[in-house]
């Protein structure tokens, strides 16, 4: 069974982000990367499944970025996954969400992956699009938002997540493609054992001109922060200072301290 | 400018979110038909043209058969908008749509703007504007964004049929877990987010929540690593809360956790990131360590 996680590296969340240049992303600089979080619950999944199958099973990790990415590709590795490819492109952050699954879709083709996981959303752009576009490309069963999984011999049981706690349970076959949502598993951190086990697996760079063949549909006009919506107030200083004034506050404003 | 809504429909209920869809097509200055695979007995009072098929057949999540029904909708209408709510419905089915049109999609949009549509990113600390490079487009809007709007009137019906093979099997809804506290009731809630960085740190959280004679909340992660139950989860997935005083200790304010807390009377907000975007919500937000501030506000107060 031939098994396909797709990650993508992201900042990580805390960072302070500004525009950059063109004022239609963010500038890289002063940012630390990490892989996607919705992406580490597939990982986890993929490579449960992995261990499952055993013998005969292969799973790929895939992941579309500059050369950065493979950090995040080389956790895939040190979690479980067998190989992995690197589709190269520098400028990955300017495709669209349309032509990043179309790369997806254009490397996946004629490799006949049984099942395909991808994250639910990206951090960063949060689409949303990505998995289901390769699934509807492809010609692939696919459902989003899993928070349960199953394999049992060519049928896969999920759980999806809908809105309020309820959830749905939904059968399908594979071929396959699922989107995988927080709390679908608890990932596991890669051990030093398999971090240098990781070292030895291949890494196959392919350039995105080969596998890149659509125009973007949409277009990012400009990034920048929300608009300041005023009336809250903002307190900085030493702690003790800080717990006095919001006392202060709660005892004028609420009636909840007597 | 004509816009096809896609309404949502659930465990027998026309969802309410719907009219949002009313309202943001309303702000768009868009002449609209609503798609709704539902059942004749609950139709929103809208008196434009209403294709509709019926969930009993069609069932409630059926992908393949919901995007035949779009896509002849489409056919029918040509409108320059298809439009969903960005929920587990419409994030599940827009994107099909767009591929099977071939056309720009963009997702969860918080507004309508000169050059285009803002969306969130980054975890919702920054925006985007974003424009499609064809004449039609497939939206998703963000769950609250927008205010609900009941148009009024009959609509106008024209039935739609959809069959054939289908690739996915809906087995049947599993209810929410039962919950052991009711954060609905509390007047005061304190909730962990990641922000206070481990388990053992809760009871320090849990100790400010019983001082103020109130629950303790959670965001996501704190419940996804089973630091807590899944009860004091608030947020869309969890319970929606509106108590006289939230205070929100180490959350960084994804939008699923605003919809569940940003109701309520007064939010205090104890974040070491001064952009937080649960700044946005929050009538004070305290730039300080968590684990610092909360045990010295405790103890004050006890
Ligand atoms: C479909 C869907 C449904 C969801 N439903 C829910 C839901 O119901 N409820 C929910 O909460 N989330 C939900 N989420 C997840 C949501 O998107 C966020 O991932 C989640 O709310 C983030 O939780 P957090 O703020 O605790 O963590 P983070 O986003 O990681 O934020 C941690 C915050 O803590 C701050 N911090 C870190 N260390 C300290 C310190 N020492 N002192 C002070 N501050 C510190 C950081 O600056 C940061 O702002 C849902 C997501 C999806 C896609
Ligand atoms: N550059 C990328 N490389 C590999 N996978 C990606 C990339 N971008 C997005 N994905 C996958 O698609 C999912 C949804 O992303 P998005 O549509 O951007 O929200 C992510 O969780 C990843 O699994």
């Amino acid at each position: 069974m031939k098994l396909l996680v797709c990650i993508k590296q992201v900042p990580d969340m805390e960072s302070r982000f500004k525009p950059d240049a063109a004022g239609t992303w963010y500038s890289e600089s002063d940012l630390a990367w990490r892989m996607n979080e919705y992406d580490e619950f597939a990982v986890e999944q993929a490579v449960q499944l992995r261990e499952k199958l055993g013998e005969g099973a292969e799973l790929t990790v895939l992941s579309i970025g500059p050369d950065r990415v493979v950090e995040a590709v080389k956790k895939a590795l040190a979690m479980g996954c067998d190989n992995a490819v690197h589709i190269q492109d520098p400028a990955a952050a300017l495709k669209d969400p349309w032509q990043i699954a179309s790369m997806i879709a254009a490397f996946a083709k004629d490799r006949a992956f049984d099942l395909i996981f991808t994250g639910m959303q990206s951090q960063d752009r949060g689409s949303a699009q990505v998995g289901v576009t390769v699934a509807e490309q492809l010609g692939l069963a696919c459902t989003t938002t899993i928070v349960g999984f199953e394999y049992d011999n060519g049928t896969i049981t999920t759980k999806r997540e809908l809105e309020g706690g309820v959830k749905g349970v939904v059968k399908l076959k594979t071929p396959a493609l699922v989107t995988c949502q927080l709390g679908l598993n608890v990932p596991r951190y890669p051990t030093l054992p398999n971090i240098m086990k990781a070292k030895k697996k291949e890494i196959v760079a392919i350039a995105a001109a080969e596998l890149l063949r659509e125009e973007p549909l949409t277009t990012t006009a400009s990034f920048h922060p929300p608009a300041k919506k005023g009336g809250g107030i903002v307190l900085e200083g030493e702690v003790g200072s800080l717990v006095d004034q919001l006392i202060g506050i709660l005892k004028e404003k609420t009636a909840v301290l007597r | 400018m004509k816009a096809l809504l896609i309404g949502e429909y659930r465990e027998g209920k026309l969802l309410d979110s719907t009219y949002e869809l009313f309202g943001f097509a309303a702000q768009l200055g868009a002449e609209s038909a609503l798609l709704l695979v539902g059942n004749e007995a609950q139709l929103p009072a809208f008196g434009g043209t209403l294709y509709l098929a019926d969930a009993a057949v069609c069932g409630e999540y059926n992908p393949d058969l919901h995007k035949k029904l779009v896509l002849e909708a489409v056919q029918k209408e040509n409108p320059d908008y298809i439009i969903f709510v960005h929920s587990s419905y419409g994030w599940d089915l827009a994107p099909r749509v767009a591929a099977a049109l071939k056309t720009a999609q963009i997702s969860e949009v918080t507004a309508i703007v000169s050059g285009g549509f803002e969306v969130g990113c980054c975890n919702a600390k920054m925006r985007r504007t974003v424009k499609q490079n064809n004449n039609k487009a497939v939206l998703t809007i963000q769950a609250g964004a927008f205010p609900a709007l009941q148009p009024g009137g009959t609509p106008q019906l024209q039935r739609l049929a959809a069959e054939g093979a289908t690739t996915l099997e809906f087995i049947g809804y599993e209810p929410a877990e039962k919950k052991d506290v009711d954060l609905g009731k509390a007047e005061v809630i304190v909730s962990a987010g990641r922000g206070v960085g481990k388990k053992d740190n809760i009871p320090i959280i849990a100790a400010l929540a019983k001082t103020l004679g109130g629950e303790l909340g959670a965001s996501r992660p704190v419940v996804d690593a089973e630091w807590v139950s899944h009860s004091h989860q608030v947020g869309t997935t969890g319970q929606t809360v509106s108590p006289k005083l939230y205070v929100a200790c180490g959350i960084s304010g994804a939008i699923q956790h605003l919809a569940g807390m940003k109701k309520s009377d007064f939010i205090v907000a104890i974040n070491k990131d001064k952009d937080a975007p649960i700044g946005e919500v929050a009538d004070v937000l305290i730039v300080a360590d968590v684990m610092q501030f909360v045990p010295a506000l405790t103890a004050k107060l006890a």
